[in-house]
């Protein structure tokens, strides 16, 4: 198969087609780029009626997102199954301190160690997927934001609440990495 | 799930939940979870190399991002362009308020993408290519997202 399907892309190209979802959502329906809306209205979804916070109509405002969210899925499915699955070439410098902390299997998209099933009933991946997830949803829905909301659609807006927002979620990352990951990925 | 109702004009339907405007957006979705896998910005190992400041990969597909929309949304501004079914494009600014909510929220949401190795996208795409266990995660952040919907009136904002 063609190269550019097989191997990763490079960021300059990854990059600027990111960005592009912007204008092309906005020409397809004035729609506004933003991933984690979708986490409020499966909630909606869910437990409809019972909370201010999710009563609205969610077919409404949100199904377009959630249908958008599903290609998400589905999207990644094609491009694993039918691209090639190679090691991430990250740098020597982050694999050297990745394997002090512990970290072995570097074969995978994310650490086999941690991001499976069975890990889930050891301290770091119950950590690392359980508590983490439960952070990305308190956190993009108190934020109203995640990476595609603030950190692309709001800065390329120059909204100053996405700044802040981006600022935030670089200090929260940088805590975990430097303060909470170096005491978690050594416990087994 | 898709509206059953009549829409007496078919133009103020246009962004709606029509079938055909169903379709274009899970295909826009599929190409940006194709994006996110090959630029492996779904990979636990890329978010801590960025966080590690260890290769310059992240910031710049973030920084090109941001760029690419920033020169695209100034366009249709400047060229006053209508959505494919005319309606005028607005992006509805976000309030400030006391800036607390991005402040603490984003924060709060930081910590988790380093904990996860994933923001709201890639942990449903991780899904998509096998890493099974994120449903585990998104159903953690559905229970993240409603214990906020249960404090809003309580928290700062």
């Amino acid at each position: 198969m063609a190269r550019w399907w097989t191997e990763e892309w490079p960021w300059y190209i990854a990059g600027p087609l990111i960005g592009l979802f912007v204008p092309a959502l906005l020409l397809a329906g004035n729609k506004s780029f933003g991933i984690s809306s979708n986490l409020r209205h499966l909630c909606a979804v869910i437990v409809p009626g019972k909370l201010e916070y999710l009563r609205y109509d969610w077919k409404k405002t949100g199904l377009w997102n959630l249908t958008f969210l599903l290609g998400v899925l589905l999207g990644a499915l094609i491009a694993a199954h039918f691209g090639d699955q190679h090691e991430i070439a990250i740098t020597a410098g982050t694999k050297a301190a990745l394997g002090h902390l512990g970290i072995h299997d570097f074969s995978g998209v994310a650490p086999h160690e941690i991001f499976n099933w069975h890990a889930l009933l050891t301290v770091r991946g119950f950590v690392s997927v359980v508590v983490g997830g439960f952070l990305v949803g308190f956190g993009t829905a108190y934020a109203g934001g995640c990476t595609s909301g603030h950190a692309i659609s709001g800065l390329a807006n120059f909204e100053l609440p996405s700044l802040i927002a981006v600022f935030g979620f670089f200090a929260g990352g940088l805590a975990a990495t430097y303060l909470i990951l170096p005491h978690l990925l050594v416990l087994p | 799930m898709i509206q059953t109702e009549q829409v007496a004009n078919p133009i103020e339907a246009g962004g709606q939940a029509r079938p055909v405007n169903l379709l274009l957006y899970l295909v826009l979705g599929a190409a940006f979870g194709v994006v996110l896998t090959k630029s492996e910005a779904i990979s636990w190992f890329r978010i801590q190399e960025m966080f590690r400041f260890q290769s310059f990969r992240m910031y710049g597909m973030i920084g090109s991002a941001i760029a690419t929309a920033a020169i695209s949304i100034a366009l249709i501004k400047k060229l006053s362009l209508k959505s494919a079914f005319g309606e005028g494009i607005d992006l509805p600014r976000k309030s400030l308020g006391s800036g607390a909510r991005y402040a603490i929220g984003g924060t709060i949401f930081g910590i988790g993408w380093a904990l996860t190795g994933a923001c709201p996208g890639p942990l449903f795409a991780l899904i998509g290519t096998g890493v099974s266990v994120m449903a585990a995660a998104v159903l953690s952040a559905l229970a993240g997202t409603l214990l906020y919907g249960v404090l809003r009136p309580k928290l700062p904002h």
